[in-house]
């Protein structure tokens, strides 16, 4: 297979994973909180009556593993597609900036980010999550999530926009394009963005499927999206039970639903990182 | 010496800076230990500013930082509202524990990846490397959470493993800890392994396609020597720093495990301290933690300077 092939294939897969999600409310075959109390935990694919079947069975008040899958795959997916792309722009306005005009604000940027990086990552999502009100909405708790996970991460993509920086505007054609009178903020957008590219593409393949994993472990742990609105992490945090343990292993379902979603980023990132053809 | 030295101060410096924005950020955060006590009608509000005003809340910040960082030095690292007890005598139990977990999972993940690694990197393009690599990266998209819960569920399952804890009460000590230990060191493995064989199998592999490997072997050194004589030392250097790192995160690598598996260290711990919003203990834990990736970082950059003439002529 060729580079080309390989990204093509990883995309259109992804897209059909995220398909699944975004239509969710047509796919779903009941809505994410809807219970039925008189089957709790029911298995997969038993039917319950003509009408009343369970694709992945249901969890402890009766609601469809199947459908809380999928929105819960909402809210987990686009955690991290969401804080990625926040991280990256971030990292790319404030890389850029300390990469091409150097000097003070260069110095403040990168002192900053090493105050940032000192910290282990998890640690620093949940001591800012700590200092943050407990009880919130759901929206108010998935758009705080992205902020926080997005916010945290713009150190490593904006080191590394840096040092393309650098050494892209000595490049000769950026000097030549200054010679002619160009302005800093034409060459920025003209010559030195596009320059970025390969490197933020990179990057998005390896913060994206992180920043999921981080939605899921925040959730799990109940400092996330809440009940009864679903997400992988919240979903996951019900399998840890201990009669979900013994006999009810189709609560694993947000788990293994990670692993294709990570397994497809992960062949996307090695794709990317191939030598072209 | 001067190296070092310039490499201790800046470590340092960096904790104080971490110190001070986590201190600060903590006072912008909203509602305190006694924000729920405010809400009780039973509670006056004159009680309320009084146990604030006993606990120190309502001093101005520069000064309670000052308390603070006495306080750190002191060994103490503040005092927690919600044990009523100053925090470092709580921290050091928790740390020793979550040290035993991840210092030996670590220590086991290392022992396996190196040979791995070096092993893969000997034999890229035959199948016995394409499996390892396929399986690995299966395992890197596994999530660390899942593998938990899974053996959780084999643990209740069989009945062979403890579900959680540290020690059974009555039984012999070190054998029991070991049988405890052994789960969740499983899972630490299993997810470190795939990241440190690949960082080892490519900078193996680095060495072994450049000039000198090749014009080493066509003079006849063996086989063995060449690698762990000639070969690995040249391809130490991002492994040094990988180690560091592994090193650095050996108080925070396992915060989920820990909180799955129910193991009493400082993930349950700060978890606890979150929900209770006692933040003096979030701080402490924070502190402590950056304090080791700093300090592991620092180790390896010591460490590089010593073996790498290239890095001590800079």
């Amino acid at each position: 297979m060729t580079r080309r092939t390989k990204i093509a294939a990883a995309l259109v897969f992804l897209g059909i994973l995220h398909g699944f999600v975004v239509f969710a409310g047509f796919l779903a075959p009941y809505p994410y909180a809807e219970q039925h109390r008189e089957f709790p935990y029911s298995p997969p694919l038993s039917a319950r009556a003509p009408e009343v079947v369970f694709l992945l069975g249901t969890d402890a008040y009766g609601r469809d593993v199947f459908s809380r899958l999928l929105y819960g795959g909402r809210v987990s997916l686009f955690t991290g597609l969401l804080a990625a792309f926040l991280s990256l722009a971030l990292g790319l306005a404030l890389g850029t900036a300390a990469g091409f005009y150097g000097g003070w604000l260069d110095r403040f940027l990168m002192r900053g980010g090493e105050l940032v990086m000192a910290l282990p990552w998890l640690y620093l999502l949940l001591a800012v999550r700590a200092f943050l009100p407990l009880h919130i909405t759901t929206v108010q708790a998935f758009f705080l999530l992205v902020a926080i996970i997005g916010g945290v991460g713009w150190v490593r993509p904006a080191r590394l926009i840096r040092g393309v920086v650098l050494s892209a505007k000595e490049r000769g054609f950026v000097l030549a394009a200054r010679g002619f009178g160009a302005s800093n903020a034409y060459l920025i957008r003209r010559h030195i963005l596009p320059l970025t590219l390969g490197v933020v593409l990179t990057q998005a393949t390896v913060l994206i499927p992180q920043y999921i994993l981080a939605e899921v472990a925040l959730s799990f742990l109940g400092l996330g999206v809440a009940e009864p609105v679903p997400s992988w992490g919240n979903m996951l945090a019900e399998a840890q039970q201990y009669h979900a343990l013994v006999e009810h292993w189709w609560m694993l379902a947000p788990g293994l639903a990670i692993i294709p979603v990570l397994l497809d980023y992960l062949l996307l990132a090695d794709a990317l990182l191939e030598k072209g053809d | 010496m001067r190296y070092i030295a310039r490499r201790l101060l800046h470590g340092l410096l960096l904790l104080v800076g971490v110190s001070m924005l986590s201190f600060a950020f903590a006072e912008l955060a909203p509602g305190d230990y006694f924000s729920e006590l405010r809400n009780d009608p039973r509670v006056l509000p004159e009680t309320v500013a009084a146990l604030r005003t006993q606990s120190g809340l309502d001093r101005p910040l520069p000064l309670r930082y000052a308390a603070w960082v006495a306080s750190v030095l002191r060994g103490d690292f503040g005092y927690s509202l919600a044990y009523n007890s100053p925090v470092g005598p709580l921290l050091w139990g928790r740390v020793r524990a979550t040290l035993l977990l991840t210092g030996t999972a670590t220590f086991l993940a290392w022992l396996i990846a190196l040979p791995l690694g070096i092993w893969n990197a000997t034999a890229r393009g035959t199948w016995g490397d394409s499996v390892s690599r396929v399986v690995l990266s299966f395992l890197l998209a596994v999530p660390d959470l899942l593998i938990a819960i899974v053996f959780l569920m084999l643990a209740v399952e069989t009945g062979y493993f403890p579900t959680g804890g540290m020690v059974s009460p009555g039984a012999l000590r070190v054998q029991d800890v070991a049988w405890h230990l052994a789960l969740p060191v499983a899972v630490l493995v299993l997810g470190m392994l795939p990241t440190l064989v690949r960082h080892v199998r490519a900078s193996m592999a680095e060495v072994l396609d450049s000039p000198f490997a090749l014009s080493a072997r066509a003079q006849g050194i063996p086989r063995q020597r060449l690698l762990f004589r000639h070969l690995l030392p040249a391809a130490a250097n991002p492994l040094i720093s990988l180690a560091g790192f592994s090193l650095g995160t050996l108080l925070s690598a396992s915060l989920l495990i820990e909180v799955v598996m129910g193991w009493p260290g400082l993930g349950p711990f700060f978890l606890e301290a979150i929900m209770a919003r006692d933040f003096a203990v979030v701080l402490a834990v924070v502190i402590l933690s950056a304090s080791f990736l700093v300090a592991g970082n620092l180790l390896a950059d010591i460490l590089l300077y010593r073996v790498d003439p290239r890095i001590r002529m800079k």
